[in-house]
């Protein structure tokens, strides 16, 4: 099953990567303008792919940071197993391939004249948009957990500049010996489906090994997860009861936290004092595509699956982790399968062809849950009606099994999930 | 196990609608489902129950497709200082209670 995981890469590549030959109709003087919003993993993606299959087309990435940190590998920075450097990526390599790279933030969108306003005034005309911005937090949604709140219990779920993720880190290593760790994790859909508990398994890691008399409590607004036998497995096998997991049904989901006091208070009213709170909390997608008017009543924006250009503006295609892109998960994989797809999409349209077929989605997601333990999830899929599906018979998640039977597959997975990260980011920054 | 769970406001105002919420942990097993190879015993609540001193308020029926931990939520208006019972019945004859008062202010 996870044979697959190793090919992706070139599959997805392949896929997508139809190169065209320079079209007789674009000349010097009307070259194509692709402007892309976001340097995450689709943004950052997009860009490249774009210089690579479209040296013709002029390719603006517009992005405040001036570096990036993942998301992946964040939990092993929690565990004291990387560092924030190790996690941050430059646009040096995306500057050095001729991708015009601005530093600043996109505050809006003129659908119509095709323009995006950025923070410093200037306007950047496009022919087409790639819009990756990413999440946003929905503040209050759980009563109480507002942008002041975070400084108390960190939700570490949106990298920035690393901030949050080492706020987690200090307060991990600050815990006293016998403390509690708190998590709240939200309910579907949201960023990175197996992160909350690759998390948990981490911070057990460390606490394992240097508060052993810790406890996790993990609080979830769900009744199942991504991956959940192999987690729980694990959890049983490395961290005997260290971790206790509530579900939706046992009262697990969170409405109000006390940020000063550190309460998680659950639906039917149980107060939970912990010590360390990480609150994962609800999301949608990111401002500038509220604002746009591109998001549908569920907060994110739905698209066209096989050009991911939104269904309520024109000439502007939306990737990552901001769009409806059930059942495919919200993960940095997915943003750079499907960035290639949507920029060959786009630069297909302004040359007046039709959009690349067949277009398939590849996703990988790998978790550490210990020292030389990892586990994955395999996805392949493809556009339907108005949706995707998973493509039936493709995929799957690593075997189960006692680690005894299986500690050399466990043992490869970790390295597997290394070379993955070493090569999404190569394919997203250099 | 089957310890109810109740969260009503301790206090609201005459004529306010609030909402009650109810989850009793219970396996609620059909006794049709296979675990490797063999079916378990049979276990359900089949009626739930709410009084507002004494007067029915709400009531439900569960069947077979009713879900683990069963949550029921329900809407009440009341007017004066009321007191509600909450009733689990198992198809055994077991039964779960649990109360709470409800000040009008």
């Amino acid at each position: 099953m996870t044979r697959l995981t190793r090919r992706a890469f070139g599959l997805s590549a392949a896929s997508a990567g139809l190169a065209f030959a320079a079209p007789a109709t674009l000349s010097a003087q009307t070259q194509a303008r692709l402007v892309i919003i976001g340097g995450g993993f689709g943004g950052a993606s997009a860009a490249r792919y774009a210089r690579i299959a479209f040296p013709n087309v002029a390719v603006t990435l517009i992005e405040p940071k001036t570096s990036f940190v993942t998301c992946p590998y964040g939990n092993l920075l929690l565990a004291g197993e990387r560092t924030l450097p190790q996690i941050t990526h430059s646009y040096d390599g995306l500057k050095a391939r001729g991708v015009n790279v601005v530093h600043d933030w996109a505050d809006g969108i003129d659908a119509t004249a095709k323009t995006v306003r950025l923070r410093g005034r200037a306007t950047v005309a496009y022919d087409k948009l790639i819009l990756s911005p990413g999440i946003a937090i929905r503040w209050n949604a759980i009563e109480g957990y507002t942008e002041a709140a975070a400084e108390a219990l960190p939700h570490a779920w949106i990298p920035g500049a690393g901030e949050q993720t080492t706020l987690l880190r200090r307060q991990l290593e600050a815990l006293p010996d016998g403390g509690v760790v708190g998590f709240a994790i939200p309910p579907n859909p949201f960023r990175c489906p197996p992160g909350p508990y690759e998390r948990i398994s981490l911070v057990a890691s460390y606490l394992k090994r240097h508060k052993p008399r810790a406890k996790i409590l993990a609080l979830d607004a769900k009744d199942a997860f991504s991956k959940q036998g192999l987690f729980q497995d694990a959890w049983n096998e490395l961290y005997p009861g260290l971790i206790e997991w509530v579900p939706l049904n046992k009262d697990g989901k969170v409405t109000r936290v006390d940020a000063q006091a550190k309460i998680f208070e659950t639906e039917l009213g149980t107060r939970h004092r912990v010590d360390v709170g990480n609150v994962i909390p609800p999301q949608s997608a990111a401002k500038i595509a509220i604002d746009a008017g591109l998001t549908n009543e569920t907060g994110w924006v739905p698209v066209n699956p096989r050009t991911f250009e939104a269904t309520r503006a024109r000439d502007i295609h939306v990737i990552g982790d901001a769009n409806v892109g059930q059942v495919m998960p919200k993960s940095g994989y997915i943003a750079n399968s499907t960035s290639k797809v949507a920029v060959a999409a786009a630069v297909a349209a302004l040359e007046g062809r039709p959009a690349p077929e067949p277009t398939v989605y590849f996703n990988t997601c790998y978790s550490h849950v210990g020292p030389e333990y990892g586990i994955s999830v395999v996805g392949v899929f493809r556009p339907s009606e108005n949706g995707f599906v998973e493509t039936p018979n493709s995929g799957g998640v690593s075997p189960r099994g006692p680690l005894a039977e299986q500690r050399e597959q466990r043992r490869l997975e970790a390295l597997h999930a290394d070379a993955w990260y070493g090569a999404i980011t190569r394919d997203a920054f250099s | 196990m089957t310890t109810p769970r109740i969260r009503v406001p301790s206090s609201v105002k005459a004529g306010e609608a609030f909402e009650v919420r109810t989850l009793i942990d219970h396996p609620m097993e059909t006794g049709l489902r296979q675990q490797t190879g063999q079916t378990g015993p049979r276990r359900m609540i089949t009626r739930f129950e709410a009084h507002a001193d004494g007067e029915p308020l709400f009531a439900a029926d569960f069947r077979n497709g009713t879900s683990a931990n069963p949550y029921v939520a329900f809407i009440a208006r009341f007017t004066k200082t009321t007191t509600v019972t909450f009733l689990w019945q198992e198809e055994d004859g077991r039964e779960h209670r649990a109360s709470q008062s409800i000040t009008v202010a």
